[in-house]
């Protein structure tokens, strides 16, 4: 297939994603601001802004200022709004590829967004958030019901479960590094979708080594990080039996399954000790391992032929 | 001013809000003043996204076998923590006191021989159950969940208006209020500091493993629901999701050798502590009614064999009997030695002829209770009565005054309450929530307030047309402990001091976004040539530094490679 095309489903697959669990962390971080009688507001905003990448000083750091940035900056691609319409401009470029469903279903979904905004302006955010949740989970469901499982939707996933790790480790940082200001296990549990399958699974209270594994380590919940770089790797390892003919007798054919290949196998083999000893550190590299990952596949697979530019004389 | 609490009359009774016309009490400054600042159709309007949101949820209550949505009403109740802080000392006591008195009950009986209450209220009681005799739950509760019902009398002051220690139920709609109010009314919330309610299941469950046998490491609890049909069928599921327990019904379960277990894909699984929310009467078929179907043969023998831990225990309705609430100051100087915090209502026992003879002659000014009715059933209020119930009722009374109690009328306090985008006063009680874990009585803040919509309508059951408020209680200044800490085994706090580095920014994409795709708009229509051409300065003299992923998605094509690109992995 076209690497552009390629590269467009990528990238739907992260932004789409990327509203999901964002509008997920600002459904429960709202909610929390109003149901925790001991929390420091400012201190809250600053650290999430921090974690999500987009830090400002402590003492303008208020609901206001995340939610502009985190939800309603149309310019930002970290933001709701403007995952949203990328996801959407991408899914333009590659509407031969996109089963008219999903584009339908993108496309609804960014012309709703400022009549949602203006909604949410009005009664709360929390109808934005719980739109922007099911329109998630009908893109994804939709390409689930309507995708062959051929490159296309191994691109799309990709870019999901990539996203899915660096939202996961953010959402396990604002736990670990923000002290008496942090959230407590149950929200980040919550903010991730995993309250209540983690109830299921350990039938008790919240703990945090337990939590803190569960978000890392499951293999069976779908959202955790290992769970997610197994699910890209599987893509990747698919991608690349397509691509590379004769068979690699060594190692892995290509540098991004190297990377979450890594990833997997440090979470995997690793004692839980020690991940949780290093843990800051750990999410860290995860974080990085994902924008490495991402930049590996992009050089991989969307850059095939030497990228050409015209360069004006003298000037080079 | 023209706001919605213009013309709110304030009657006889306590209203919750208002000291006086316009003149909220301290509690409810905020509130007040927030609420102010809206209008009635904006309040109607959010109104309606609440009973939305209800729908949505499926947060229902089954009456009269139909699913009925449970009216949240749109002002919540404030309590001060000065007067919180009563409630809790009050339940607290009087949770503690019952508990003493049901294992005097169903084991020495102290309390008879002391000649405090005679033997005959708990022999009469239909809830009391001799198969329960001698049985010791592990941990020595009986009372894992109790709600106590309050009302406000007149001068402000809380009275108990009946225990409930077999399952109260009630407790979910507390934890869906605010989750819903604080999901559509967050501005309401303003700068109060409101105690949170979110943690009761994982109060409940650590109170339920707790009460397991004895040498059980992790216990296993179930959740026994009578079923679907069941008019708090919502609650069990609630309670089972956040609890992460097997909700299970009578068929899921079977009882052989003295032990408890259910029917799992694995095979039969023991269950070490079932909190059942089904009465006692159907609970075992052979010890009680032998044709019950959602109940399960054999679990009280496994009770008794210190198996199994039934919770509620078997037998608590001799103890919120109607007829034994009267002794119930008693039997906290009795046990406790203390005098009872929370008074009860003013209420007779038909015991002695006179009393009857009186009760008779004044049925229009006193309320009746059958000792038995539970849902505000069968509850004859006299000053509203007709003249044809009040005889029906004197022919019953005379018949059998022990299924009776009288109680002087209490003006419920009242409440503003949105009707038909007004906020009209509407009478209100309170059922907060007791958690015993052996250790102590924990008494969830805010508990259960409920509503009854029609006009001057005292009788506020959820089955009888009420419906609720979402109750706040303010945090006191200092908070007294971090709230639940967390028991751990390993420390896995940091500072972002331990961190390498800032945390990384997310990955920005492809160009073609929004940016780009405008850039690319530009250069189709004014086909302009080269790279980058948009984001370049006037002069032209800086070649944009592209990234491969940048080159990747470059629609310019031109004859010169460029440093950085092309180079494959």
């Amino acid at each position: 297939m076209l690497s552009r095309i390629a590269e467009s489903l990528f990238w739907i697959g992260r932004y789409v994603e990327r509203a999901d669990d964002t509008a997920r962390i600002l459904d429960v971080h709202t909610q929390r601001l109003v149901e925790d009688p001991w929390i420091d507001e400012q201190r809250a905003c600053a650290n999430l802004l921090a974690l999500m990448g987009a830090p400002c000083p402590d003492e303008e750091a208020d609901t206001e200022r995340v939610l502009s940035t985190l939800a309603f900056d149309r310019a930002s691609p970290s933001s709701i709004t403007g995952a949203l319409s990328a996801a959407r401009e991408n899914a333009r470029g590659a509407r031969e590829v996109l089963s008219a469903e999903i584009w339908e279903s993108l496309n609804v979904t960014h012309n709703a967004l400022p009549q949602q905004r203006t909604m949410a302006r009005r009664y709360g955010p929390h109808s934005l958030f719980r739109f922007v949740r099911e329109r998630s989970a009908m893109v994804f469901g939709l390409a689930d019901a309507t995708m062959s499982r051929d490159e296309s939707w191994l691109f799309l996933i990709l870019g999901r479960s990539l996203e899915r790790v660096d939202m996961t480790a953010r959402m396990l940082s604002t736990r670990v590094l923000a002290g008496d200001a942090a959230p407590s296990w149950t929200l980040v549990l919550r903010s991730t979708g995993a309250y209540e399958p983690y109830l299921r699974t350990y039938r008790g209270a919240v703990n945090s080594s337990r939590a803190a594994e569960f978000l890392l380590l499951d293999r069976l919940f779908p959202r955790s990080v290992f769970a997610s770089l197994e699910q890209a790797e599987g893509c990747l390892a698919e991608l690349e039996r397509a691509n590379v003919r004769e068979g690699h007798r060594i190692g892995v054919a290509g540098e991004a399954h190297r990377i979450v290949g890594r990833a997997r196998t440090m979470l995997e083999f690793m004692q839980t000790d020690e991940i949780l000893a290093r843990l800051p550190t750990r999410l860290d590299e995860l974080q990085r391992t994902c924008s490495a990952a991402s930049e590996a596949v992009t050089e991989r697979f969307f850059t095939e032929q030497a990228p050409q530019v015209w360069v004006p004389e003298g000037v080079a | 001013m023209a706001d919605l609490f213009d013309g709110y009359p304030l009657g006889q009774t306590w209203d919750e809000m208002f000291a006086g016309p316009g003149r909220p009490r301290p509690p409810y400054t905020g509130l007040f003043s927030s609420l102010q600042r809206m209008s009635g159709e904006e309040l109607a309007a959010r109104a309606d996204v609440l009973s939305q949101t209800y729908r949505d949820a499926g947060v229902t209550f089954a009456h009269a076998g139909e699913e009925q949505p449970f009216p949240l009403d749109i002002v919540p109740r404030v309590i001060g923590h000065e007067e919180w802080a009563v409630v809790e000392r009050g339940v607290g006591q009087r949770v503690r006191a019952l508990e003493a008195f049901l294992a005097d009950v169903y084991g020495a009986g102290q309390v008879f021989a002391d000649r405090v209450v005679p033997r005959s209220v708990v022999t009469t009681s239909a809830h009391f159950h001799r198969a329960a005799h001698g049985l010791v739950p592990p941990n020595g509760v009986r009372v894992h969940v109790s709600g106590i019902d309050l009302v406000r009398d007149e001068a402000g002051d809380f009275r108990v208006l009946e225990d409930n220690l077999r399952s109260p139920s009630g407790v979910s709609y507390v934890i869906t209020n605010r989750a819903a109010m604080s999901q559509v009314l967050p501005e309401l919330f303003g700068d109060h500091r409101v105690q949170p309610v979110a943690d009761y299941p994982a109060r409940l469950l650590a109170a339920l493993k707790a009460s397991a046998p004895a040498g059980v490491a992790d216990p296993t609890v179930v959740l026994l629901t009578p079923g679907v049909y069941n008019s708090a069928y919502f609650e069990h599921a609630l309670l089972a999701r956040q609890m992460g327990v097997e909700l299970v019904e009578g068929r899921d379960l079977v009882c052989s050798g003295g032990q408890l277990s259910m029917r799992t894909t694995d095979g039969q699984q023991r269950v070490d502590v079932i909190y059942r929310r089904i009465d006692d009467e159907f609970l075992d078929p052979v010890h009680f009614r032998s044709d019950s179907v959602i109940g399960c043969a054999g679990v009280l023998n496994a009770a008794r064999a210190g198996r199994v831990t039934i919770a509620n225990a078997v037998g608590n309705g001799v103890a919120d009997d109607k007829l034994l609430y009267t002794w119930v100051p008693d039997l906290i100087r009795y046990y406790l030695g203390e005098e009872p915090v929370l008074q009860n209502a003013e209420t007779h026992r038909l015991d002695e002829p006179d009393i009857v003879e009186w009760v008779l002659s004044s049925l229009d000014q006193l309320v009746l209770k059958p000792v038995d009715g539970s849902g505000g059933k069968g509850i004859v209020i006299g000053p509203r009565a007709d003249e044809r119930t009040l005889e029906e009722l004197a022919v019953k009374v005379r018949a059998s005054p022990r299924d009776w109690i009288a109680q002087k009328p209490i003006g419920l306090s009242t409440s503003p309450t949105l009707i038909n985008g007004r906020i009209a006063p509407r009478h209100v009680d309170l059922r907060p929530f007791a958690v015993n874990d052996g250790d102590d009585v924990w008494v969830l803040p805010g508990g259960l307030t409920r509503v009854a919509l029609p006009e001057g309508e005292l009788v506020v059951n959820s089955s009888q047309g009420g419906g609720s408020k979402d109750t706040w209680v303010i945090t006191p200044p200092r908070p007294a402990a971090e709230p639940a800490p967390e028991h751990d085994v390993t420390r896995i706090e940091f500072t972002t001091a331990d961190l390498p580095a800032e945390p990384p920014a997310q990955d920005p994409g492809p160009p073609n976004d929004n940016a780009v795709a405008q850039s690319q708009q530009q250069q189709q229509s004014a086909s302009v040539q080269g790279p980058g051409a948009s984001s370049r300065g006037p002069g032209g003299s800086e070649v944009l530094r592209l990234t491969p992923r940048k080159l990747g998605a470059s629609l310019w094509t031109g004859p010169t490679d460029v440093d950085g690109g092309g180079a494959r992995c």
